[in-house]
Parts: C-alpha cells; structure tokens; sequence
C-alpha cells in the first residue's frame, strides 16, 4: 500500500516544493533591494517621506503576513475587478507582492540598524583621507554593514521557509497544499495524512542548508570585528 | 610666509556660538599645541580645518612650495564646494582621538587604502599600476617601521593594542603627506601604560620637523615637544606663546587658574 502511494505522493510533494522554492527565490529577490529602498526611506531627512515610510512599516509589519495576502488576493476581486484571475499564475503573483512587500519591511528596518550602527568616525576618517562619498561606502562602510545584517538577516531568512506555507490560505499549490490533498483525495489517494507530516522534511532539509550556508557567510566576515 | 593662517575663524551650531573668531598662524616645521578645557572648542576648531564642520566665517590659507592656497574664505563660495573641499581637506591630517581605523584591512591595508585610491585617478594609472601599487606598499611598510610596527602589517585592528592602533591611524595620516598633521588628543582614549609609546611616535614626529596641531591634556608632553602653545576657552583664543612662556608663566589669570588644575 505505502510502496504504491509513496512515488505518486512524492511526485506531488516534490512539485509543490518547487512552488514552495520559487515563493521563497521571488520573494528574497524582490524584497533585499525593496527593504533597502525602504531604509532609505524611513531615514530620510525629508520628514513627509519618512513619516510615511515608516507608517507604512508599521502597518506592515503590525499586521499578519495571513491578512495581508487575503487583502493583495481577494480585495481588488471584491472591488469588482480581478486582476489575479482564477488561475495558479494568479495566485502565485498575488502571494509574490504579498511576500515581497512584507518582507521588504522587515529588512528595511535590519537594514537600518545595519546602516545606523557603523560609527560616524567610519565616515569621517574615509572623509580626512580625501575619499568621495561612493569610496567611503563601498570601501570602508558597506562591508561593515553587511557584516552588522547577516545574523539578523538569516533570521529572517529561515523564517520566510516556513512562512511561505501561509500562502497555503489564498490556496496556492505549495508543499503544504500538496500534502493536504491527499487527506481530501487527489490521485485515487484518499483519507492519508501521512503526506501532510512528510513536507516537514522538506523545511527541515531545506532550512537546515540554508543555516549552514548562512552560517558560513558569518563565519568568513569573522575576520575583522 | 607662515606655512598656515588661520584668519577670525568662527563657527556657530545654530545659536550657540563654539568658536568665537579664532586667529593663528603656524610655521613650517612647527609643533603648536592647544591646551584647554573641556568644550572650550579644541575638537571643533581642528575639525573645521578638516573640513569635518563647515566653518561659519573667517579664513583658512595655507602657504606651500606650490603656492597659497585659500582653503576656506566666506567670501569666496568657491572653496564651499564638495570636490574643493575633498581637495583641499588633503593639506591637513587628522588623528582622531578614538583612532577609527578601518576594521577590515590589515594595519598595511588601512595605510595604503587612500594613497592607492589616489593613484587610481592618475591619468597613467593604467600603464603604471604595478610599479605604483609597489611604492605605495612599500611606503606604507616603510612608515609603519617608522611606528614601530613593521611586524604588525598583517594584523587587523581588533588584533592590536590601542597604542599600537593609535600608531597605524598616525602612519594612515602621514601616508597622504599632509602639509600640517592634527591631532585630537591621541592618547586620550588609551591605557596610561600605552600612551608613553604614541607620545613617543609624535615627539619623533616633532625632532623631523612635522608641522603639526596637537590638541592634548599632557602637558608635559605639550611642553617639552611644541615650539607654540595656545590656550583656549570659550571658544576663544586666551594665550599663545612658547611653552616656556605659557605654561610656566601665564600672564592670563584664566591660563593660572586652568594650569592650576593640573600641577598637583
Ligand atoms: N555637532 C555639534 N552640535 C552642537 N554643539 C556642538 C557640536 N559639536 C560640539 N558642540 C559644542 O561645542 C562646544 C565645544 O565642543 P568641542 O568638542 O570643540 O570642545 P573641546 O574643547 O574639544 O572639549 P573636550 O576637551 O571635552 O574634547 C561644546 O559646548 C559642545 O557641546
Ligand atoms: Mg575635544
């Protein structure tokens, strides 16, 4: 019986993996130059921008990621015009803005502390040694920043493996939405829970990759403090 | 001709007036000293000449083989602008009293980041970058033996003492040759067992006839190594003169009393 399931099961499992894999690539790709603009922003000296910079983090990050994918999905349908269409493209997109947005505030604010924590002197010393503005940041202070946002970073990181799951409840067809279907029937496969405990494997693996990767990157800026 | 003037120098944080019109000129070869109490606007002045502060008026002239050179004029909008300013905050050194090295580059890297940066912009950077990349090593090695330092080129800052820091951020400075080098109390941040060693490195400084600026509390220091002393309160310039002069015998009763607070 298990001998039978477990390809067809693995197949599926495997496929709403890649959806899975794909939420997180989009996300992560969209939302590191997003926050950074968002930093910028919330750091403004122009106090309209960043007012409303941050306002808009701290709805952001004030709400659940669950509700906020609910509204980017549901709201324009209800406002009488649905963009997202019915189809997983739709979805997909949807969960992507959701994510990217989201996560955006969420770095946007490491990105600040990572920014904000590198000492004046840092500027200043580059500024006494007749360096331009781009030589001090991308000499002296930006690798000092990087060095200040990888832990939190990987924190944040790892979470959004797991978060992706959440996009589970606008019904895109990511790991978790694969297991599920076999405990309501998919494949001639029906009443199985089994499924729905294996994709844990799935974060697990994958989450612990990317802690040891991350991990790695920590360790070679440990080289200077 | 004095190699630097400083001319009525005055600078404001929006009302509080820190520098109240600050006057002197510097010689060639010479160690001045300024000596003063806490707020009486010491950092700010050698940040202004650094251009870490935009003054608010008044004049900065420095006068080199190549010429005079008007660093700062508030008539002249000319030297207010962002590439003057890089140029001309070129003349100065600053060793800053919290010695902000550079933590990623080894104590060699720190020396030679700036000279190399230069280099780049010389128009036959591109056919010469091999020889100069050498002469720029091989004179940061050459002034971090100078420093006594020589084996600790591959260090990184969080590997050295605060001395030996303090000598890496002096050997930084001297390694673009600026015409006058400050110093903003450059022991001030140190254990009293290392500050022997900097004060050594400057008086060293001082017997090869650098021009030099050195804001400090050590007066004994301050004594024994400046051909001028001046005495600031209140953002204004109470005494200047020899050491000799100053420091032993005050004509300002401000000087007496300030000096007073370290004789015993
Ligand atoms: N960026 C700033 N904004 C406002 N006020 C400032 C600023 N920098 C310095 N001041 C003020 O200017 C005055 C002089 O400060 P400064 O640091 O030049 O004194 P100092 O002589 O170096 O003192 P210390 O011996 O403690 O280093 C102080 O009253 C200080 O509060
Ligand atoms: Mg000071």
């Amino acid at each position: 019986m298990f001998a039978q399931q477990f390809p067809i099961v693995f197949h599926s499992l495997n496929v709403g993996f890649v959806q899975t894999l794909k939420l997180f690539a989009v996300t992560l790709i969209g939302a590191i130059p997003l926050g950074l603009v968002i930093a910028f922003g919330s750091m403004s000296r122009f106090r309209p921008l960043s007012i409303l910079t941050r306002t808009f983090v701290w709805i952001i990050r004030g709400t659940p990621l669950m509700l906020q994918l609910i509204i980017i999905y549901y709201g324009p349908g209800l406002m009488g015009n649905n963009w997202w269409g019915g189809g997983e493209v739709g979805r997909f997109l949807a969960s992507a803005i959701a994510f990217i947005i989201n996560y955006a505030c969420y770095f946007s604010e490491i990105y600040r502390g990572g920014i904000q924590g590198v000492p004046i002197g840092q500027n200043e010393a580059g500024q006494v040694l007749g360096m331009t503005k781009g030589q001090i940041f991308f000499r002296v202070t930006l690798l000092q920043m990087i060095k200040r946002i990888v832990p939190p970073m990987s924190n944040e990181i790892i979470t959004l493996v797991k978060d992706t799951s959440l996009a589970r409840i606008i019904s895109l067809q990511e790991v978790i939405w694969a297991g599920q279907s076999f405990l309501k029937g998919s494949q001639g496969i029906s009443g199985i829970i089994w499924p729905l405990f294996f994709t844990g494997l799935y974060y697990l693996l994958f989450s612990g990759i990317l802690t040891i990767l991350l991990g790695g990157l920590e360790k070679r800026l440990n080289y200077f403090r | 001709m004095a190699i630097l003037q400083v001319e009525n120098l005055r600078k404001n944080f929006e009302s509080l007036e820190v520098l109240k019109g600050i006057s002197f000129s510097l010689e060639k070869g010479e160690a001045l000293s300024i000596i003063g109490s806490s707020g009486s606007g010491k950092t700010t002045l050698l940040r202004c000449m650094n251009f870490l502060e935009m003054p608010s008026s008044g004049r900065i002239v420095v006068n080199t083989a190549a010429g005079e050179h008007v660093l700062y004029d508030d008539q002249n909008t000319k030297t207010l602008s962002e590439s003057a300013i890089r140029k001309n905050r070129l003349h100065f050194g600053l060793v800053f009293q919290s010695f902000n090295l550079f933590p990623q580059y080894t104590a060699l890297g720190n020396v030679t980041l700036a000279p190399r940066l230069q280099a780049k912009a010389r128009p036959d950077y591109k056919e010469r970058a091999a020889a100069l990349s050498r002469e720029i090593e091989e004179r940061g090695m050459a002034l971090l033996g100078q420093m006594g330092l020589a084996d600790r080129a591959g260090y990184y800052p969080h590997q050295l003492s605060g001395g030996q820091q303090q000598r890496v951020a002096i050997a930084r400075a001297l390694a673009l040759e600026p015409d006058i080098l400050c110093f903003d109390e450059p022991t001030s941040a140190l254990d009293p067992e290392l500050t022997g060693e900097v004060l050594r490195v400057i008086r060293g400084l001082a017997d090869k006839d650098t021009t030099m600026i050195i804001v400090t509390h050590e007066m004994t220091f301050a004594h024994d190594v400046s051909d001028q002393v001046i005495f600031m309160d209140g953002g204004n310039i109470v005494e200047q003169g020899p050491p000799a002069q100053v420091l032993e015998n005050p004509r300002e009763e401000r000087t007496r009393q300030f000096l007073r607070g370290y004789t015993n």
